[in-house]
């Protein structure tokens, strides 16, 4: 094939999850020597990509070239490999109580036949690797005492090597250009620390392989990709230079033009003066500062990028006993740094994790167990657990939130997921806590079910304040009275009312900083020490 | 296909909003069978060698030596099911038992002690066992198997010690008394003993938020913290309370044989374990519970009397009770795995 073919083209790519298009006809180029970005909200088709190219979903349509070559979809298991792609994701891959060296050649080690293996050879291989890449790693550190940066930079240098040897080559032959797909591998990193991630990859692209750059991060990749392609809801909207295009230019291809404003606010305002819950200096480890009140009866949102904080913010404030800072709660006052979750349930809170299956419910223990785990000392009368009170109960908590089939018995997994998170809100709920704290309420529920979550959290103001996190920022427009953004750590400010719409929260949290302080002016002034602290200035906007 | 299914993205979630199907009239009666199925096992293997073996298999006299002689086992297996309901292995309760039984002998014959105050004695020591064990586990959050295997070395080595290899005789009659030689209904008190603590345990576990908490604690730490559930504490608690259950087993094997010496007691982890596994699987399947693991006690050990009958020889026990191990977490698991599985 000539020289200008492309290392990878996708055309046409369509993926189908149970009548929702995750990808819908996507088209993506990639030339040989390139950093590409791959940029695009939660939800608009990046992982279902990645996951076709890597071989674990196979596409309904699309055809797939590489280095000129079509190559038959879907991918068998493990084809990637003689392809050229290797993938690093954000988690690395690395296992932390092994050495540098014994993790870099964890896949050698699986797949030798010799009888006997030189550490000491391995070691040596290690160090002249990460020489040639000039990247300064002790080959028998540990990998949890280096530092992150370095972890990262370990896991692709893994994965480049990896491609080195797995591929079948013919005798003399030259190595095809390969493709590496990083999958936001800087979401865990300190900011200072990313040069040298953009140095490694910078080297690797030089050899002539290419890198596919998945982040959020816009300034991160306007930094270090040469070209970007944008999908929004399954759809490619445009591919870029970076370097002839801003910063505004890509938010826009992000968000769209054309995004109908979210259902305002179907329930009318419920937000009191009455101040219920005041968090002041939280810190995490991704939360920098943060302080806040939050109003009596509202539904305050919490905005922010993977990374950014908003998420973890709402586990710091459930007595993770990891966060510092201090807690008012209608006037008592706690102390994060030893707040357990036992106190927080006691102090009127409660909390819906994102993770329905492994923090919120045990799938096979009956609906009627797991909804009733919040009200069994309500039901121990006369020595014994009132065992048909306790179905009772749960039949009609069942029924009051259309929780379907209404069947107590029945295990808790076998319930769809929008009946299952419907069920943790009948959990809490029937508490009427004071604060209920959520995080992503709706991931894996569909539209019907969504609705009817939202119902829900909003007939519930009178008693029940509630605090979102989500990263569906659609959902927080619908939901929410005010909307807080994190941008690294930093709770930079509230829209209120209109001004939430999915463009503004998607526009801020991918930091465009002068809006954000423009809309700091408008609630956050009662608390001047967060109001002016703007991220470093973001460059040509 | 690792790298495919590490990625951290939420993206693309399937959405279902097809409705699960309301258990069908065929599955319920499915699950009486499974609720059912050893102690109908149990009742077959009883008529069948009552006919194969009238004289004497069938007599009142084999009956109730039978259900006396395995009371302890019954007690050790649900001193085992209680930890094991908050989701940790205690494998010195074997162990535990019988630094009991020679803790009780050793100071009633050797020192003179007053009978009661010898248990009391063993008690607190069964106490402080899981009190450590708890220690270690939840605060400083050693792995279960690990801590009690430690542990249940450590004590047979300090029975050992203090035994000096020896097996004391004579202990007051008194117990052995209360233990064996009276009776109601023929039937010796140790076996009204594991009953009644079967009856207790089964009544916490069923009727009591307690017992619904250390349910919720064992199958997952972070529902329970996040309901305001005092995890540690529950955890703790059953450590505890099941090393006091395996002493009070110490001191009815005292009461067996009015002796104990040094590797008293220590034959019974696994058929604990094997009991607890398999009454797993019955009465409530996918719970350890109390009335299963009563059966299965006697199942298992029908099953070995009507073997020995037949004229099989003593290792047919060490075979018995690993295959039955093996096949009662293998049951387990496919109960946990078909239940899960009716789900997505």
């Amino acid at each position: 094939m000539s020289e200008t073919a492309p290392l990878l083209k996708i055309t046409g790519l369509t993926k189908v999850f149970g009548g929702q298009r995750a990808l819908d006809g996507v088209d993506l180029v990639v030339n040989p020597g390139e950093v590409h970005g791959l940029l695009g909200e939660n939800g608009s088709g990046k992982s279902t990509l990645i996951k076709i190219l890597s071989g674990f979903h196979a596409p309904d349509e699309g055809r797939l070239e590489v280095n000129g070559n079509e190559v038959s979809l879907p991918l068998l298991p493990g084809q990637y490999r003689d392809l050229g792609f290797e993938f690093v994701h954000q988690d690395l891959g690395l296992l932390p109580s092994l050495t540098v060296a014994e993790n870099f050649v964890m896949g050698d080690v699986a797949a030798s036949r010799a009888m006997t293996f030189s550490w000491r050879e391995a070691r040596r291989r290690t160090a002249a690797i990460c020489e040639q890449y000039g990247v300064d790693i002790d080959p028998s550190a540990p990998v949890d005492e280096i530092r992150p940066v370095q972890r990262a930079v370990l896991a692709i240098l893994r994965a480049i090597e990896g491609l080195k040897t797995s591929r079948v080559l013919e005798e003399g032959a030259e190595a095809p250009p390969s493709l590496l797909v990083l999958d936001e591998p800087t979401v865990f990193l300190p900011k200072q620390e990313v040069g040298t991630l953009f140095s490694l990859i910078r080297n690797i692209v030089s050899t002539g392989s290419s890198v596919l750059f998945v982040s959020h991060d816009l300034d991160e990749v306007r930094q270090i990709t040469d070209t970007v392609s944008v999908l929004r809801d399954g759809h490619s909207v445009g591919t870029l230079t970076t370097a002839g295009s801003t910063k505004r230019d890509l938010v826009k291809l992000i968000v769209g033009h054309d995004l109908q404003p979210g259902q305002p606010h179907a329930v009318g305002r419920t937000r009191t003066d009455d101040i219920v819950l005041s968090v002041r200096g939280l810190r995490t480890t991704l939360v920098e500062e943060a302080s806040f009140d939050v109003h009596r009866g509202e539904v305050l949102g919490l905005a922010g990028l993977v990374g950014s904080g908003a998420e973890d913010a709402v586990y710091a404030l459930f007595g993770s006993g990891t966060a510092q800072g201090e807690l008012t709660i209608d006037g008592s006052t706690v102390d994060l740094s030893d707040f357990t979750e036992r106190e927080a349930v006691q102090l009127g809170m409660a909390l819906v994790p994102a993770d329905r299956k492994n923090d919120g419910s045990i799938a096979d223990l009956p609906m009627e167990d797991n909804i009733n785990v919040t009200v069994l000392g309500h039901y121990f009368t006369g020595g014994r657990l009132d065992h048909s009170g306790l179905r009772d109960n749960a039949r009609t908590l069942l029924e009051e939130f259309d929780v379907r089939p209404q069947s107590p018995t029945m295990d808790y997994g076998s319930f769809s997921g929008g009946n299952q998170q419907k069920a943790m809100m009948a959990k809490w709920l029937q508490l009427s806590p004071k604060i209920l704290l959520l995080h992503e309420p709706t991931q894996g529920v569909d539209i019907g079910a969504r609705e009817q979550i939202y119902r829900v959290i909003k007939s519930r103001t009178h008693t029940t304040t509630s605090i979102v996190a989500s990263s569906d920022y659609e959902e927080l427009a619908t939901l929410c009275d005010r909307v807080g953004i994190f941008v690294k750590g930093r709770l930079l400010g509230f829209l209120v009312g209109d001004e939430i719409t999915h463009a503004k929260i998607a526009e801020l949290s991918m930091g465009r900083t002068d809006d954000v302080l423009e809309a700091v002016g408008h609630d956050a002034a009662s608390d001047p020490s967060q109001t002016r602290q703007s991220s470093p200035s973001q460059g040509t906007e | 296909m690792a790298t495919a299914n590490q990625s951290g993205s939420t993206e693309a979630q399937v959405t279902d909003s097809v409705p699960a199907t309301s258990p069908a009239p065929a599955r319920r009666s499915r699950g009486w069978l499974e609720a059912y199925a050893l102690p109908l096992a149990w009742l077959v293997i009883i008529i069948v060698f009552s006919i194969i073996r009238p004289e004497t298999f069938a007599q009142w006299s084999n009956v109730s030596s039978i259900l006396a002689s395995n009371a302890v086992l019954v007690i050790i297996s649900l001193a085992l099911i209680i930890p094991l309901t908050t989701g940790d292995f205690d494998l010195s309760v074997a162990a535990v038992a019988g630094f009991s039984a020679v803790i009780i002998a050793h100071l009633n014959v050797n020192w003179g002690w007053n009978i009661w105050l010898s248990v009391l004695c063993a008690l607190a020591v069964g106490f402080l066992v899981g009190l450590i064990n708890g220690w270690l586990i939840v605060v400083l959050g050693i792995e279960s198997l690990i801590v009690t295997l430690g542990m249940s070395t450590i004590v047979t080595g300090v029975m050992l010690w203090v035994t000096d290899a020896r097996t004391v005789v004579g202990v007051d009659p008194a117990l052995v008394n209360m233990v064996v030689r009276n009776r109601l209904f023929g039937i010796p008190y140790i076996f009204f003993y594991a009953l009644i603590f079967t009856v207790v345990i089964w009544y916490v576990f069923q009727h009591t938020p307690v017992g619904q908490r250390m349910l919720v604690a064992g199958r997952n730490r972070d529902v329970a913290r996040l309901a305001g559930m005092r995890v540690g504490l529950l955890r703790w608690g059953a450590l505890i309370a099941g090393s006091m259950l395996a002493a009070f087993a110490g001191m009815l094997l005292v009461g067996l044989s009015a002796s104990a010496g040094p590797s008293t007691g220590l034959d019974y982890l696994l058929p604990a374990f094997a009991a607890a596994f398999l009454g797993s699987t019955t009465i409530r399947p996918g719970r350890f519970n109390a009335w299963g693991t009563f059966i299965a006690v006697y199942f298992l050990v029908t099953g070995i009397t009507a073997l020995q009958l037949l004229g099989a020889k003593t290792f047919v026990q060490y075979l018995f009770y690993g295959l039955a191990l093996i096949i009662a977490v293998a049951l387990s698991q496919h109960i946990k795995r078909r239940r899960t599985r009716q789900g997505f």
